[in-house]
């Protein structure tokens, strides 16, 4: 650690600050009004969002838990309003929402990452997220060209063959027809292919949202293609490879290969942790291939083909292709190999002191169950295995923690996840010597976060 | 993937198969697809060209369909990344006999084109048919997508001026892209019996303790970008073990009100404050007007009825915004459009 330059410029960054009086300062009350007049309701949201979050991180950071002089600490002493009065209703909301106080907790754009809002990503915040399930409005999302709330009731499923021969009854299913038929709940993680993607030559994003959160976990309902094409009449020995196509205006398609299909692995999926999928996750339909980059978790499915040949889509030959040193793209890169990252304490944050913290993080595999997660504090001169927490499913996020009491000297945090098939999560140097760094996609690097004496973390790479 | 061929059979073929899909393990749940619906939404054409409609485009239809629907996304030539990667340029004469484009080796060369990674033309013209124009996806005839693909093969200097690509002879013209050879299968990330190697490629060790090598520090953010992504304090939840680091600085606290209705108004998606996109920098358009006396009234009048003619072919559309803001800017601008 001592060879380590440790940037000490953030010390001031301290704990104890002034909660501020108003929650607009007289500049926003007078600019509020004015815009008020001119009827920017935008504005004024805009405005008061700004308010509310300056307002409630000094608010935050100046908990403590110190005996006053007093004798008692004033929230226990005087009974606050909600111990002394009544509460709202039940059903005040149709659907619940997330506290007030969690307002912060927002998937989010990486400004500059792309020219349009229609084609880009939002990231997971997985800095403030528990356990393995991603709340449905918290979902990464990723589209090509924008995102629709399809009437379920005109969606159709068609599938049909590359020729006459190969399947042999074309059909097509309303969405009351899927819903009728034998399904199956399973949890899933889906990564983006291309997450991690701005960190392959260097540090680039501030945030494990930023750098890791093109990654979700849910439970996902629907049927098994496979009982689809069975009823459709496939002839498997020609038929080995399968295409799903999106209803939207990308209309987007990929190459599945039978192989999966046949193992019961993917299904049509409708439903999202207990309820329908989100518009944004491809409401009414998608298709879901466990452990295979989310660019295959066909959206808005509309249409699935089979047929003898893999159909080089353009996310498939101008996107979602890994620059090899050669000058090669590698083409159908499809599986997300085994990764894993510390979440908490990560980038962006800051410790509240020395003492006791629990690290916590997550880990998956495309191909299968995690076996270990190893973590080290040290840059990796040292590892311990942390605590996985069950339920260990396949290719489906799993939770791991370490205890760990923080000396207030710099440490360098890093997760290292082995999976089932024995395949051990790469470093950078490991992962660059084969690939170099120009790949874009399937970065699956070890994750370092360099925690300052500050308590401030950022996020590092080791030569 | 379809032909008219496939039609011709479909009535016979369908008469049986309504009845095998009543008689199968789910009787009552889906049926038949008629020819004429898979007709509607079979549209992918394959590598081997599979699914391609009949038909032709020439080079000018092509010119004359990018000039009006593509070139303000995609430039006049197809290289502007201003809203997506550039479409042409970084390949050569020499790719085109080798069939891999050669400035995919050097490291230094920024950026990658879609000629640079093209290997099938199946992908171009199945992609252009399908998804394009971006706001006004599948709106294209077959002779028209025919035609842009062949005028983008013409400005990559693939095809000659007058050239007509047809369904005939797309095949010989495939065997002309610059990198239809720089395409690997050969490698464990396929999940299906056809793909390369079965064995991943990087191979780690987990090693526990007095592991090398000793840690150095080689990449952090650099100080300046610490709020590039806002303030982090409003990024991590208010309670818990950690808070988010404040990363609001002085001096961006202090932003110019200015360019934030610029941004507001979406002024950036064509304008860059030093460099230029779709349209001038603004501290081009800053320098132009520096000595004019009527710049702010002339400059907010521009900002809201647009024009052209000024800085290059592509017209500025009119901009719907307040008089007050469309004076902010301008003020902003005459005073040298300081960041």
């Amino acid at each position: 650690m001592d060879r380590l330059s440790v940037d000490s410029s953030n010390h001031a960054a301290g704990r104890l600050i002034k909660a501020p009086e108003n929650f607009l300062d007289s500049t926003g009350v007078r600019s509020v009004v004015a815009e008020a007049r001119k009827g920017r309701r935008d504005f004024i949201r805009t405005a008061f969002a700004a308010a509310g979050a300056a307002a409630t991180a000094p608010i935050a950071l100046a908990a403590g838990n110190a005996v006053p002089p007093s004798g008692g600490d004033a929230n226990i002493i005087e009974l606050p309003e909600h111990s002394k009065g009544l509460g709202r209703p039940v059903a005040s909301e149709g659907y619940g929402k997330p506290s007030q106080h969690e307002a912060n907790v927002q998937r989010r754009r990486s400004p500059g990452l792309t020219q349009t809002t229609q084609s880009s990503v939002s990231f997971a915040p997985l800095q403030s997220l528990f356990g393995i399930v991603t709340p449905s409005g918290l979902h990464f999302e990723r589209h090509h060209q924008g995102w629709w709330d399809i009437d379920p009731s005109k969606h159709r499923l068609m599938l049909n063959g590359s020729d006459a021969r190969i399947m042999k009854t074309p059909m097509v299913f309303t969405m009351d027809e899927l819903m009728r038929l034998p399904s199956v709940s399973r949890f899933h993680f889906i990564e983006c292919g291309a997450n991690s993607g701005m960190e392959w030559g260097n540090v680039a994003v501030p945030t494990c949202q930023y750098s890791h959160g093109m990654l979700s976990c849910s439970e996902f309902t629907g049927v098994p293609l496979k009982l689809l094409l069975d009823m459709a009449g496939v002839d498997y020995k020609r038929a080995r490879y399968v295409l799903g196509e999106g209803a939207d205006g990308s209309s987007l398609t990929r190459t599945v290969p039978m192989e999966m299909v046949e193992s019961g692995e993917v299904f049509v999926a409708y439903g999202q942790n207990g309820e329908m999928l989100r518009p944004e996750q491809g409401y009414p339909l998608r298709l879901v291939v466990p452990g295979v980059q989310g660019v295959s978790w066909v959206k808005y499915l509309r249409r699935i083909e089979v047929g003898d040949q893999p159909y080089g889509t353009k996310d498939e030959t101008l996107h979602y292709v890994d620059l090899m040193p050669g000058g090669l793209h590698r083409q159908y890169g499809s599986i997300q190999e085994c990764k894993s990252v510390v979440t908490t304490p990560s980038g962006g944050q800051v410790l509240q002191g020395q003492g006791f913290y629990n690290v916590s993080g997550l880990a998956w595999s495309g191909r299968g169950k995690i076996r270990r997660v190893d973590v080290s504090v040290d840059g990796g001169r040292h590892w311990r295995s942390a605590r996985l927490e069950g339920p260990l499913m396949s290719k489906c996020l799993t939770r791991f923690n370490l205890d760990w009491v923080w000396d207030g000297k710099p440490a360098l945090v890093q997760s290292r996840a082995t999976d089932e098939t024995g395949y051990v999560q790469p470093s950078y140097r490991q992962l660059r010597a084969v690939r170099g760094s120009r790949s874009i996609y399937h970065n699956n690097a070890v994750q370092t976060w360099l925690v300052q004496e500050s308590g401030e973390v950022k996020n590092v790479q080791l030569s | 993937m379809f032909n008219c061929r496939d039609l011709a059979l479909a009535p016979v073929f369908l008469a049986a198969s309504v009845a095998q899909a009543q008689s199968s393990a789910f009787p009552g749940i889906g049926r038949a697809a008629t020819a004429q619906e898979v007709a509607a939404w079979d549209i992918d054409v394959r590598p081997d060209f599979k699914g391609l409609p009949q038909g032709s485009g020439s080079t000018a239809l092509g010119m004359q369909v990018w000039e009006g629907k593509c070139a303000s996304c995609h430039g006049i030539f197809g290289e502007s990344n201003a809203v997506f990667s550039p479409i042409v340029g970084g390949t050569t004469k020499d790719d085109i006999r080798t069939g891999r484009a050669a400035r995919l080796t050097d490291p230094a060369y920024p950026g990658r084109t879609t000629m640079m990674k093209l290997s099938n033309l199946s992908t171009l013209w199945d992609y252009i048919n399908r998804a394009m124009p971006w706001a006004q996806p599948k709106s294209l005839s077959t002779e028209e997508v025919y035609g842009v693909t062949a005028y983008i093969l013409n400005m990559a200097a693939v095809l000659p001026d007058n050239f007509v690509l047809s369904d005939k002879n797309i095949a010989e013209v495939q065997k002309l892209l610059p990198n239809r050879n720089g395409m690997s299968r050969d490698h464990a990330l396929w999940p299906g019996a056809a793909g390369g190697k079965r064995s991943p490629d990087v191979k780690a060790m987990a090693c526990m303790k007095d592991c090398g090598p000793a840690p150095v520090l080689a990449s952090t953010l650099p100080e300046h970008a610490r709020d590039a992504h806002g303030n982090l304090a409003e990024q991590n939840r208010a309670v818990g073990a950690q808070r988010g680091a404040d990363t609001r600085s002085p001096a961006r606290a202090a932003a110019v009100p200015a360019l934030a209705l610029a941004q507001k108004h979406a002024c950036v998606a064509c304008h860059g404050l030093d460099n230029k996109l779709v349209g001038p920098s603004f501290r081009d358009v800053a320098g132009k007007y520096a000595e004019r006396t009527d710049a702010v009234a002339y400059l907010a009048g521009r900002i809201k009825s647009g024009g052209g003619g000024v800085w290059g072919s592509l017209p500025m559309p009119a901009q719907a915004l307040g008089e007050a803001d469309a004076r902010s800017i301008a003020q902003w601008l005459t005073e040298g459009a300081k960041p």
